[in-house]
């Protein structure tokens, strides 16, 4: 199919569920012709090796299968590919840009959604888009309480679990009250990457999840009139947990890599991570000793998803659909799964696989720091995009500048 | 020169100054911002007084003795560690869990779990200026090497000596102001840099708050688009804060010339300085090699270790696995890398000899101002005017292949090439050329069959220095390249993101290799060519 009647033919794409499964089929092999011997842009945080190694797998896979070839960008933040198309944009550059598929969600999302920076619908025009469990999962079509609206296609489910060393800890707290006690009876064993960082703003939701008088209005923007008095406790509690923390919270940990560092080298005795499967692969990897367990906190604690999204002006948008397509393919996902690789929780819903698809699953070792999905306990949703920033911003204002 | 920087800049101020100027409300309202600013000013001032002091005191200590071979071959790989990778290996070696602690522990310490002591990310960035010295002193010696034989050093020393001058006061008196001359813009450049890190003040710098560049750099990050106006207002305060450095550092010349005049009148043999002035020297040379070479050390271990838990002073097990997995992306990278780096440097090369050439034939006299054109890359903070640079390249199309960004790594190079060369060009003695002349060779032979031979030293260091500065460019590298160009650098701090040490070793290592080579060629080459012409060889 030519390029440009295939294009006409996707902005319709909305329009699809009325079509017959024939047609669907007639419309994605036209996108597959177009997109073989393309080359895929993919703009992803290259900061984990583990990742990185299934990036090119996954690469392989795309041009075994559907002639593609998949070229990882690699980043050390997401924003700067959201610059970069922000910059095309700018330049009046509306076709040929330079990213073709972004790792994305949250705010990244938000801000491209609505600079109007991304192309879209399309996630739900995906063949695989069905298997996706979009009930069991709400957070793979909700993205800190944005609808996604067909505009990013998820690919990998993540929860927050907290880690901790059985050789140093031996009854982990349970509860976000419990935790402050025990940092206080274990002075500089425990710390949070510095907020804006995600990692970091995460953890002062989950805290908010736990000191808040009602969590509920984390699903709405934050509204002025009642944010001082409903963050109130959130400050309450970090103003006692500070002293206690690593350096008595003079200094912090970047991100969620340098966290886990900390935790390696013995410098803290309780981390978290925003993946269940992280302690696991990391001791297979050597990096963390093997006494290393993972715990929940009771009443759940924050997931959401990671999604990829394709640029208004990519110039590779056939070769990027198939990609976000393949990424949601079961053999795809169980790898994502296997603790060895990535330990990433998949987002589709194995009730809906063919037996042969759910046995890869059922056959995976979930590793020796690994909780069953049963253990992981409920998810909570992401708050409002909104209270991250706001609180980010307070955090800063009240911590971020040492006196 | 002012092409890029001034279409770059307005790109910045344009946003930094819509909307009423709003970005710079935000900027002022935050409340980081004094302690930020004199963060950078002071790390930057501090961090270049001490190195370039250092620097005159190893000279001065060192000039013509062994020693002096000795950290004379010793540069070449100092120099050429990258600046990230240089924060990492010192970070991993000073941290309460880094290798020193593990070295000594528990035995000596009686620590079997890490202290809790805040010696990274100190709020007074002691670690960072430390950094900032080590990486910046071998590249102010490497300058002053460049230099030292045009300045008739040798001689000069002599004279003095006879006169019962110690050595110290000798090179105060007789060399210091002419070789401070010729490094004046290096150290102009030191300066800015130090006060504008971004990597360096990432790894070893406060964060509560952070330096000045650090903050602009996590609000360009910020994906509220409308911060990057605020980013681009602090930008535009950070060349104001660099503008103050230098007019501060213009009158510590002033004030140390004064002083050095008043006492070169009463004219102290001072001999005995000269012990502890060189027991001083040891201990800084050996204390920044040490930390660079221990740190990177440490690192390369760290890229074959297998688990390596404290307080183990080395890895319980070896393995090859990182290496192994880096290999294939390795061929592709190192050679891009290499690729632009000869690019970029040899058109530096030949751009900077021609100005320095017409320069000599037409008799002219660089004004301060054309210099300050020059150097305005350097001076003026990456992060201030690259992105408003992005987004021209972008509407010229010109963006994302290798060639733009070897283009935009040309402006960068350029200036430390043109720096490093011009003043052992100009210092080169004239009357060679009279001579040459008067027995009826042409300005074009005396150039090619004189000049250029005879300071081969100098254009093969400033070469080395071209390839080690396009080897080290992460911002323009990547907001060029688009994410497609991928040299050792932009891999490197990617993956440095993630903190993963094994890693970040091996590339560490990597990245050094390409330069190492340049510096080893460049302080090889002269000592072959000129085997049989002593003078040639410079001190040493």
């Amino acid at each position: 199919m030519h390029r440009r009647t295939a294009l006409r033919l996707l902005a319709t794409l909305p329009a699809f569920a009325g079509f017959s499964t024939k047609a669907l089929a007639a419309e994605w092999d036209g996108i597959l012709s177009e997109a073989k011997g393309q080359t895929v842009y993919w703009h992803a945080w290259g900061g984990d090796p583990k990742i990185n190694d299934f990036i090119t797998w996954i690469g392989d896979k795309a041009q075994e299968r559907y002639g593609v070839s998949l070229e990882h960008v690699k980043l050390a933040a997401t924003s700067d590919a959201v610059a970069r198309v922000l910059a095309e944009q700018q330049a009046g550059q509306t076709e040929g840009g330079a990213v073709d598929l972004i790792w994305i969600n949250g705010e990244n999302f938000a801000a491209m959604k609505a600079q109007g920076l991304l192309y879209g619908p399309f996630a739900e025009a995906l063949p695989n888009w069905p298997l996706v469990d979009v009930a069991g999962k709400p957070a793979t079509v909700t993205d800190f309480t944005l609808p996604t609206e067909g505009f990013e296609s998820p690919w990998a489910m993540a929860q927050l679990v907290f880690e901790y060393d059985t050789a140093r800890v031996q009854n982990p707290p349970q509860t976000i009250d419990s935790l402050l006690e025990w940092a206080i009876e274990n002075p500089g064993r425990f710390t949070y990457p510095q907020p804006p960082d995600y990692l970091g703003t995460t953890f002062l939701k989950q805290v908010l999840y736990g000191v808040m008088a009602d969590p509920s209005v984390l699903q709405s923007p934050v509204d002025d009139a009642g944010y001082e008095a409903q963050v109130a406790p959130l400050w309450a509690y970090l103003d006692r947990l500070h002293p206690a923390l690593w350096r008595q919270a003079q200094a912090f940990p970047q991100n969620e890599p340098a966290l886990g560092q900390l935790l390696a080298d013995g410098e803290i005795d309780i981390s978290f991570a925003f993946n269940p499967g992280r302690a696991s692969a990391e001791i297979a990897a050597g990096t963390l000793p093997n006494s290393v367990r993972t715990f929940v906190l009771q009443g759940g604690t924050i997931g959401n998803a990671s999604f990829v999204a394709i640029p208004f002006n990519a110039a590779h948008r056939a070769g990027a659909m198939v990609m976000a397509n393949l990424l949601l393919d079961p053999e795809v996902q169980a790898r994502a799964q296997d603790p060895a690789i990535l330990g990433f929780q998949t987002v589709l819903d194995l009730a809906a696989l063919t037996p042969e698809d759910r046995a890869r699953f059922d056959a995976l070792e979930l590793g020796i720091a690994t909780l069953s999905p049963a253990d992981l306990g409920p998810v909570l949703l992401e708050p409002h995009a909104s209270w991250m920033t706001r609180i980010a911003q307070d955090w800063t204002a009240r911590y971020g500048v040492a006196q | 020169m002012l092409l890029p920087v001034a279409a770059g800049l307005a790109g910045t101020a344009l946003p930094a100054l819509r909307d009423g100027a709003a970005g710079l409300d935000m900027v002022l309202a935050w409340p980081g911002l004094p302690r930020a600013a004199a963060l950078s000013l002071v790390t930057g001032l501090t961090s270049t007084l001490l190195a370039l002091g250092l620097t005159v005191l190893i000279l001065a200590a060192f000039a013509g003795t062994p020693a002096f071979a000795r950290i004379r071959r010793s540069l070449a790989p100092l120099l050429s560690v990258p600046h990230a990778a240089a924060a990492l290996g010192l970070a991993f070696l000073i941290a309460p869990s880094g290798w020193i602690a593990r070295i000594l522990s528990p035995e000596l310490t009686g620590w079997d779990r890490p202290p809790d002591l805040l010696i990274l990310n100190d709020p007074w960035g002691l670690s960072l200026t430390l950094g900032l010295i080590a990486k910046e002193l071998p590249f102010l010696l490497l300058m002053a090497l460049a230099a030292l034989p045009q300045v008739d050093a040798d001689r000069r020393l002599t004279t003095a000596a006879t006169l019962g001058y110690g050595r110290i006061a000798a090179f105060a008196f007789t060399l210091l102001p002419d070789l401070y001359r010729q490094l004046r813009l290096p150290t102009y450049a030191v300066l800015a840099y130090g006060m504008t890190t971004v990597d360096m003040a990432m790894i070893l710098g406060p964060t509560l708050p952070p330096t000045l560049s650090t903050q602009i750099t996590l609000w360009m990050g910020d994906p509220s688009l409308a911060m990057r106006d605020t980013a681009a207002a602090a930008a535009l305060l950070q060349l104001l804060l660099a503008i103050l450095a230098i007019s501060l550092w213009r009158i510590m010349e002033i004030a140390a010339k004064w002083a050095l005049v008043a006492t070169a009148f009463r004219a102290p043999r001072a001999t005995r300085l000269d012990r502890p002035a060189a027991l001083m020297a040891r201990i800084a040379s050996l204390a920044v090699a040490g930390s660079l070479t221990f740190g990177l050390a440490g690192l390369a271990l760290w890229s074959v270790a297998g688990p390596w838990q404290f307080p183990d002073a080395l890895p319980r097990a070896f393995t090859l696995q990182t290496w192994a997995t880096a290999a294939p992306a390795l061929a592709d990278t190192a050679l891009t890398t290499l690729a632009i780096a000869a690019l970029a440097t040899l058109a530096a090369l030949a751009l900077a000899l021609a100005c320095l050439e017409a320069e000599a034939r037409l008799h002219l006299r660089p004004t301060s101002r054309a210099m300050v054109l020059l150097y305005l890359p350097l001076l003026v903070p990456q992060i201030a005017f690259l992105p408003g640079l992005q987004g021209l390249a972008l509407s010229l199309g010109l963006d994302s292949s290798l060639a733009a960004v070897a283009a935009i790594h040309l402006v960068f190079v350029l200036p430390y090439v043109f720096l490093s060369l011009s003043g052992p060009f100009r210092a080169w003695d004239g009357r060679i050329a009279t001579a040459a002349a008067t027995l009826g060779a042409s300005q074009a032979r005396i150039f090619w069959r004189l000049r250029l031979p005879m300071l081969a030293g100098p254009v093969l260091t400033a070469a080395a220095v071209g390839i080690a500065v396009s080897i080290g460019q992460y911002l323009p590298t990547l907001l060029i390249g688009g994410g497609r160009v991928e040299t050792l650098t932009t891999e490197a701090v990617a993956l440095s993101s993630g903190g993963n040490r094994r890693l970040i070793g091996a590339y560490a290592v990597l990245q050094l290799l390409i330069p190492a080579l340049a510096f080893t060629a460049a302080l090889a080459l002269p000592l072959i060519l000129w085997r049989n012409r002593r003078l040639m060889r410079g001190l040493g």
